[in-house]
């Protein structure tokens, strides 16, 4: 099964897999097929900042089948400027989460 | 390439097909707008625009890009662009028009400038450019050259607050241009032998990745950080950058310089500095240090708000951080005394002594191309061209030296006065001045209403356009012109791969004007002849190439050099050492010091602020600030696309929480600002990342869903236009720099049901204009 692999430590909240996500599939107003979740900005008790940002795919996100039988990345994988997305096999992608924030969807089956 | 992409489908051809689908390998550097010009495929089929994807074989950009290039096909297929010339019908802002022929419109604007020209002299002719396009070097050297006017404006922008106050204190302690070094020097990136990342980002007064403001593309600072790299960012806001920084300062806008003083007080007194770099060329170290030592940790609290505790803890942390790279901002532009904290912020970064080191701070000479064109193009004026501009002889810094904009104040002023001389004629190209760059926006508004003669092109019908013009051009988009870009580096090609109406580039407008203005001074055939001409003449690129060869590499970098002061390649007379006088920066400028300017890093207190104002703050508490940017929109573009409102559909004001609920606002409410000025509204975006006491209010908003005719509101310009609370004219001696993000302003609930209802504006993308002679 494959899937997207987030390390949210990079990402900056830019909306590029989102806007990406819909330009590819022509989605209309309202129509998602990832969404940015934010964390904060939230004042913690040591005085640092908790700020994150956490793109979810929704069940519109068909992991670009049409773009990878082409031969080319999910959209939002190619366009993410935080360069924070990874698209695969899961278990590779599992192997690759080897810090703290960092999140695996397996948003369909294919 | 970057990794895991098929080689196959993106090639390294500038262009190829996939079945009926040619891949155009480009740069996309306006119209829309940006400052950066990434990298880009265009997917064009049957002369349509179809697909935009970012060019993985771009080490610019590596294939990602913003949202904004994202909605291209959008933008360039939008049913209300203005695809022809047009001339008004009727009066100024009833926004009726005739659509006529380019040489129609040419030949009524020559004819004008000959007209204004013969009454009341050239002078009497102003240009304007938005920034962003093509870094703004067509209308100047249109002014020049065609009209023989040196009065060129961005967008009357007060005291060119944008990056040149940065450019003017640079070019006073290093003698040239500085950047931080993010890898993009060089086309190997973080595999190039010679390059490491910067230890720390010393992250001022700039929010990089939403802005990629001045040529530099903020997610390099991203990439740096997935590299390792550290960041220390001062705002006024809690940013995703400063959430992720170990050291953060939040300060009250406007305070920069005091605050940079103090940091370098304590690295000074603390020996923290790299003291053998500053020994060697640093000139004006004693007389920096008494300064800073004004600057206590405790009266910088009091100037700043910062706690003093803060200020020596970052001033430890610069002072071990290793290399350092500074990545600035407009906000310091944005200040009245905007050289000074330009100074004092430019001082820490020497003194951590990361200057022109791989990863620090470096110099880059090349890739100033848009001044290249201008040189070629005004070269052979005389010296009365210049003479006379407006503002010259009036500020310390503007009569000599570099920048080719007159000053936009002083513009204002002949506007409303007629002195020194009536302004009769306006050319502005991409500017929708008084929704944007201009403060003060009505009464800019005001003075264009008594220019006779005005013309205005763009992209789209704007506020400025409908208030403004009697002649609106059409300007093409970034797929549908010729052009070379560099800003700094590399040299990039940008493809004409479609022609919409006759709509055209800014270079080609100013091409085919200045072929019947002043034929000798324009006198290539068209712009891929200019742009071949222009490549045999780069004065500021070491490439010997031609147009071809760069559209055929479609980028190219020049060798990067490090340490340039040991070498000599960084002065005149290739002798070691910094461009300046002495030979080294100079933390004491001797330049300022002949010009009466103070030479040292120096804070003055806002002209409106909570201190210089005290009773004023009684009935306007907050201090408000402006000019973020936002992902959806580049200034004031992109309201008219569908996809940008749905993510930004209202204008935002950002308000501390707790101030928030002390008044009674709710995240959502609409308020209004409102100061000594003008009002605006907006809607609250209620977090606790905002400063207390400071208000962060978003700029360039007009409603183009709504009736363009003036009687109806002009697009709803001055509704929530923040210009409306912010002034022309305050500027300090060097003639550098704006109060535009330093005002006061009281905020308070919309209750008299003007405000707009609904969470998503109604109409997006309907008929902006009327044609009575289709
Ligand atoms: S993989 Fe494709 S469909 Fe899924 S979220 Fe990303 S862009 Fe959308
Ligand atoms: S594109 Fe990447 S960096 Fe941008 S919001 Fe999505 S995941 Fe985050
Ligand atoms: S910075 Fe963003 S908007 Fe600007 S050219 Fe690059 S991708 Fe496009």
């Amino acid at each position: 099964m494959n899937g997207l692999l987030i390390d949210y430590n990079f990402c900056t909240g830019c909306h590029s897999c989102e806007m990406a996500c819909k330009v590819e599939h022509g989605f209309a107003q309202g129509e998602w097929g990832i969404k940015l979740t934010q964390q904060g900005p939230d004042q913690l008790a040591d005085g640092s900042w908790e700020y994150n940002y956490i793109p979810t795919p929704t069940d519109r996100c068909d992991l670009c089948a049409d773009r990878v039988k082409e031969g080319r990345l999910p959209t939002c994988v190619h366009h993410c400027q935080g360069l924070c997305m990874y698209y695969g096999p899961v278990e590779d992608l599992a192997r690759q989460m080897t810090s703290s924030h960092m999140v695996l969807f397996t948003p369909c089956e294919q | 390439m970057r990794q895991g992409m098929n080689p196959d489908l993106y090639r390294e051809e500038w262009q190829w097909q996939e079945g009926d689908v040619t891949v155009t390998r480009s740069c996309q550097w306006s119209g829309p707008g940006c400052h950066q010009g990434c990298n880009v495929l265009f997917y064009t089929k049957d002369n349509k625009l179809v697909k935009i994807e970012g060019d993985p074989r771009s080490p610019v950009n590596d294939g990602r890009l913003c949202m904004r290039c994202l909605a291209m096909v959008e933008a360039v297929n939008h049913p209300d662009r203005i695809l022809h010339p047009l001339r008004r019908v009727g009066e100024r802002g009833e926004n009726k028009w005739e659509e006529i022929t380019m040489d129609e419109a040419y030949a009524i604007i020559a004819e004008k400038a000959r007209e204004v020209t013969e009454e009341y002299g050239p002078k009497s002719i102003v240009t304007g450019i938005g920034t962003g396009r093509n870094a703004t070097w067509q209308t100047s050297s249109l002014a020049f050259a065609g009209f023989r006017t040196p009065n060129d404006t961005a967008g009357m922008l007060s005291g060119d607050c944008c990056y040149t106050p940065r450019l003017q204190a640079m070019n006073a302690i290093f003698g040239s241009d500085f950047i931080a070094d993010c890898a993009q020097l060089s086309a190997e990136r973080f595999d190039d032998p010679e390059y490491r990342r910067p230890d720390v980002i010393l992250n001022w007064a700039c929010n990089p990745v939403v802005s990629n403001a001045d040529g530099f593309f903020g997610h390099w600072i991203i990439d740096c950080m997935q590299h390792g790299s550290k960041l220390f960012v001062v705002d006024p806001r809690v940013t995703w950058m400063a959430a992720h920084a170990d050291i953060f300062l939040q300060l009250r806008p406007g305070t920069d310089a005091a605050v940079a003083l103090g940091i370098c007080n304590i690295m000074i007194q603390e020996k923290l500095y790299d003291q053998d770099f500053c020994d060697k060329w640093v000139y004006g170290m004693e007389a920096l240090a008494e300064r800073a030592a004004l600057y206590t940790p405790e009266v910088v609290e009091k100037i700043s708000w910062v706690p003093a505790a803060k200020i020596v803890e970052a001033a430890r942390y610069l002072g071990q951080a290793g290399t350092v790279a500074l990545q600035w901002g407009l906000p310091l532009d944005e200040t009245k005394w905007a050289v000074g904290a330009s100074l004092a912020v430019a001082a820490v970064e020497v003194l951590t002594g990361s200057i022109d080191v791989p990863g620090g701070f470096v110099n880059v000479k090349y890739g100033h191309v848009q001044s290249d064109i201008r040189e070629n193009i005004c070269k052979g004026m005389g010296k009365q061209v210049r003479e006379g501009r407006l503002g010259d002889g009036k500020y310390a810094l503007r009569t000599v030296g570099f920048g080719p904009h007159s000053m936009g104040d002083d513009i204002l002023l002949a506007m409303e006065t007629g002195e020194p001389y009536p302004i009769k004629m306006g050319f502005l190209c991409s500017t929708n001045t008084f929704i944007n760059m201009a403060g003060e926006s009505k009464r800019v508004y005001e003075a264009w209403q008594k220019v006779p003669f005005v013309v205005v092109c763009d992209l789209f019908m704007t506020p400025t356009a409908v208030g403004c013009a009697d002649i609106v051009l059409p300007i093409a988009m970034g797929c549908e012109r010729w052009g070379i870009r560099a800003w700094f580096t590399p040299l990039r090609a940008i493809n004409k791969i479609l022609q919409a109406g006759d709509a055209r580039g800014d270079e080609q407008i100013m091409l085919e004007l200045g072929q019947i203005l002043n034929p000798d001074m324009f006198f290539w055939d068209d712009v891929l002849e200019m742009n071949e001409f222009l490549m045999k003449n780069l004065s500021s690129m070491p490439f010997d190439m031609t147009w071809d060869e760069l559209q055929e590499k479609t980028l190219v970098y020049p060798k990067f050099q490090y340490r340039k002061y040991e070498t000599g390649d960084m002065r005149f007379d290739h002798q070691p050492g910094f461009n300046t006088t002495t030979g080294r920066i100079e933390l004491y400028c001797t330049m300022y010091d002949s010009a009466g300017i103070d030479p040292l890093p120096h804070f003055k207190e806002p002209t409106c602020s909570p201190i210089s104002h005290p009773e004023e703050a009684e009935e306007f508490p907050f201090v408000l600030t402006t000019g973020r940017r936002s992902w959806e929109f580049f200034h004031s573009e992109h309201r008219q696309l569908k996809s940008m409102r749905e993510f930004h559909p209202w204008p935002l004001c950002e308000i501390n929480d707790q101030d928030a609920a002390e008044l009674g606002i709710k995240d959502g409410d609409w308020v209004y600002l409102e100061n000594q000025f003008g009002k605006c509204k907006q809607k609250a975006m209620v977090t606790p990342g905002q400063l207390k006491g400071t208000i962060m209010a978003e700029h360039g908003w007009w409603f183009p869903e709504r009736s363009g005719k003036l009687a109806d509101g002009l697009f709803g310009a001055f509704d929530s236009n923040i210009n409306c609370l912010t002034v022309q004219n305050d500027m300090a001696t060097s003639g550098y720099g704006s109060s535009y993000k330093t005002q006061m302003c009281k905020v308070y609930k919309v209750t008299d049901g003007t405000e707009p209802k609904g969470d998503m504006p109604e109409n997006v993308g309907r008929d902006q204009y009327e044609i009575v002679n289709r």
